[in-house]
């Protein structure tokens, strides 16, 4: 583990160079216990893949003050073993390929497979939600099997829908808001994944887990419909 | 209350205060204004707290209309601010009559300023914060640039007695030629040291694409050691990454929360205002100090605003 400097008001604590789980429960348990442990200046706690970052309020402690109170907190946090022990389970509804996935074909060329045959790939399988990051509420979730991870677009797009399921290498993720990105787009859900009037803000949170479930173009319509009208008033404007 | 309308909405206006803070993990930056000095100056001068939300423009300042008697200040990049076509100063209380026209000319230093209201902006608190993410079409006026006819209402106080004037040595000058200080890391191991003292003997020059997300420099390439990418990690306002190409981007407060380029060094919090402040074709140098002497820096300028308040009563 190594600690680093950011800026004067923050301390960086890197677990590894890699995506894996293992590296990653670190990083979740840890930064949990600092969460909980309410030591003093800590502001807030940002984990990724495979480090945290802790912005501290440099009126309030030191760097080497809080390096040492984390030190200290490493020696008694212990990572779950098991998978039961950290987030929720969510299911995620999608519409694959089509004008909701345009980049699906690519990808089923690419490894010489059907479209099917990508897609049942894409949901036959559980992800952890690595890190919450990019925009408001952007799941990066891992890993997808080797037969479709795909290298993001040479040329990103500047617009990529609310809702678009992507893969970028052994990734996938979803855009919860429209927003330019490379990430080769298979799909989309209906489901709302950030949402500022709720706290917390994002559905998913890191250590969850994440399935997706095929669902028809018209089920598509009618959950974004049910969504809408959930809604408060002035959003259906 | 109604206070303002846009009668021409400048460049890009939005509503910022100091910012959205507590949320990163979840993807939300922190937002809130460039250039915090003068938005807190800002607020001071007309009496408001310090976080009270401002209007924030960009190179081109709007054309507004007061609708109700109130206060203002304007603060920021020299903007050379009008009421009915009479020149009016920056960095004091002004006070405007209803029907008023406020207009500004060219930006003659700087690129953003600084408009409050008596009172603070009146938009919804969103994730405790006033401050617009357009990305994120959340915060300010309905998560976007203020527009041609749009109403911007305040809190209703009732107005302060005395017209305050910023004392001269405490107003900003933004030149062409910015220093920063910066804390070398999270991966200046990333660098060779010839690429390190690149960075710190060279000035960069502000690109065009450059915003409240962050700012592409232009200049000598600094050099990696190997690899050029990292496992993304998480980022704050002040981090200087460099990718491939060897020219550093200088991330800001609306940009994304997390990042695949090495960082090799992060600009200390109390110079992220002058930075603020920089535009296209001005010249950035980077001059490296270490924790303790930023956070020297940190607490003088912490200690400067807290006592700025005393000090505008005293002045007049």
């Amino acid at each position: 583990m190594r600690y680093l400097p950011f800026g004067d008001a923050a301390v960086l604590v890197e677990f590894g160079d890699k995506i894996n789980l293992e590296i990653n429960r670190k990083v979740t348990a840890l930064s949990e216990a600092i969460q909980n442990a309410n030591i003093q200046g800590v502001e807030e706690l940002v984990p990724t893949y495979r480090s945290f970052l802790a912005r501290y309020d440099p009126m309030k402690t030191t760097y080497e003050q809080l390096v040492f109170h984390i030190k200290d907190l490493e020696k008694t946090t212990s990572a779950p073993v098991a998978k039961k022990e950290e987030g929720s389970e969510v299911v995620i509804p999608v519409v694959y390929g089509g004008e909701y996935g345009p980049d699906l074909g690519y990808v089923a060329e690419s490894h010489g497979l059907a479209e099917e045959q990508v897609t049942s790939l894409h949901f036959g399988k559980a992800y952890r939600v690595y890190m919450i990051g990019f925009v408001a509420g952007f799941p990066y979730l891992g890993e997808v099997a080797d037969e479709i991870a795909t290298p993001r677009l040479e040329t990103p797009r500047l617009k990529v829908p609310t809702g678009s399921v992507g893969i970028a290498e052994k990734q996938t993720g979803i855009y919860p808001c429209e927003a330019p990105g490379g990430w080769r787009i298979i799909g989309r859900t209906p489901l709302k994944l950030f949402d500022p009037k709720l706290e917390p803000p994002a559905f998913l949170r890191p250590g969850d887990t994440v399935r997706f479930k095929p669902i028809s173009e018209s089920e598509f319509k009618l959950l974004e419909r049910n969504q809408r009208k959930a809604l408060p008033e002035e959003e259906n404007k | 209350m109604k206070a303002l309308q846009v009668v021409k909405p400048g460049l890009f206006m939005t509503v910022q205060d100091l910012g959205r803070y507590g949320f990163l993990r979840y993807g939300v930056p922190i937002s809130g204004a460039m250039d915090t000095f003068s938005l807190v100056a800002a607020n001071l001068l007309v009496g408001n707290k310090q976080n009270d939300a401002c209007l924030e423009t960009t190179f081109i300042g709007p054309e507004l209309q007061a609708l109700v008697p109130m206060q203002i200040a304007i603060t920021g990049g020299s903007c050379s601010p009008k009421i009915n076509d009479q020149s009016i100063p920056m960095w004091q209380t002004v006070n405007v009559q209803e029907g008023d026209f406020i207009s500004f000319g060219s930006m003659k230093s700087g690129c953003r300023a600084y408009i409050a209201l008596r009172g603070g902006i009146d938009v919804p608190l969103v994730l405790g914060s006033r401050s617009t993410y357009v990305r994120g079409t959340f915060g300010g006026a309905a998560g976007r640039h203020l527009k041609i006819g749009d109403v911007i209402e305040s809190f209703k106080v009732s107005l302060i007695k005395t017209q305050y004037a910023l004392p001269d040595e405490l107003i900003p000058q933004f030149t062409n030629n910015i220093v920063v200080h910066v804390i070398l890391g999270p991966q200046d191991n990333m660098f060779t040291d010839e690429g390190i003292e690149t960075f710190l003997s060279n000035s960069y020059k502000v690109t065009l694409e450059s915003d409240r997300m962050g700012y592409r420099l232009n200049g000598p390439v600094v050099e990696h050691k190997g690899k050029v990418d990292i496992v993304s990690d998480a980022l704050l306002p002040g981090a200087v990454q460099v990718p491939k190409d060897g020219k550093p981007i200088v991330i800001m407060r609306d940009a994304q929360t997390t990042g695949g380029y090495p960082k090799i060094a992060v600009v200390v919090s109390s110079d992220l205002c002058l930075l603020g402040q920089a535009k296209p074709n001005d010249a950035v140098e980077f001059s490296r100090v270490t924790i303790r002497q930023a956070q020297k820096k940190g607490n003088e300028y912490s200690k400067m605003l807290s006592s700025l308040d005393q000090k505008l009563k005293a002045a007049c």
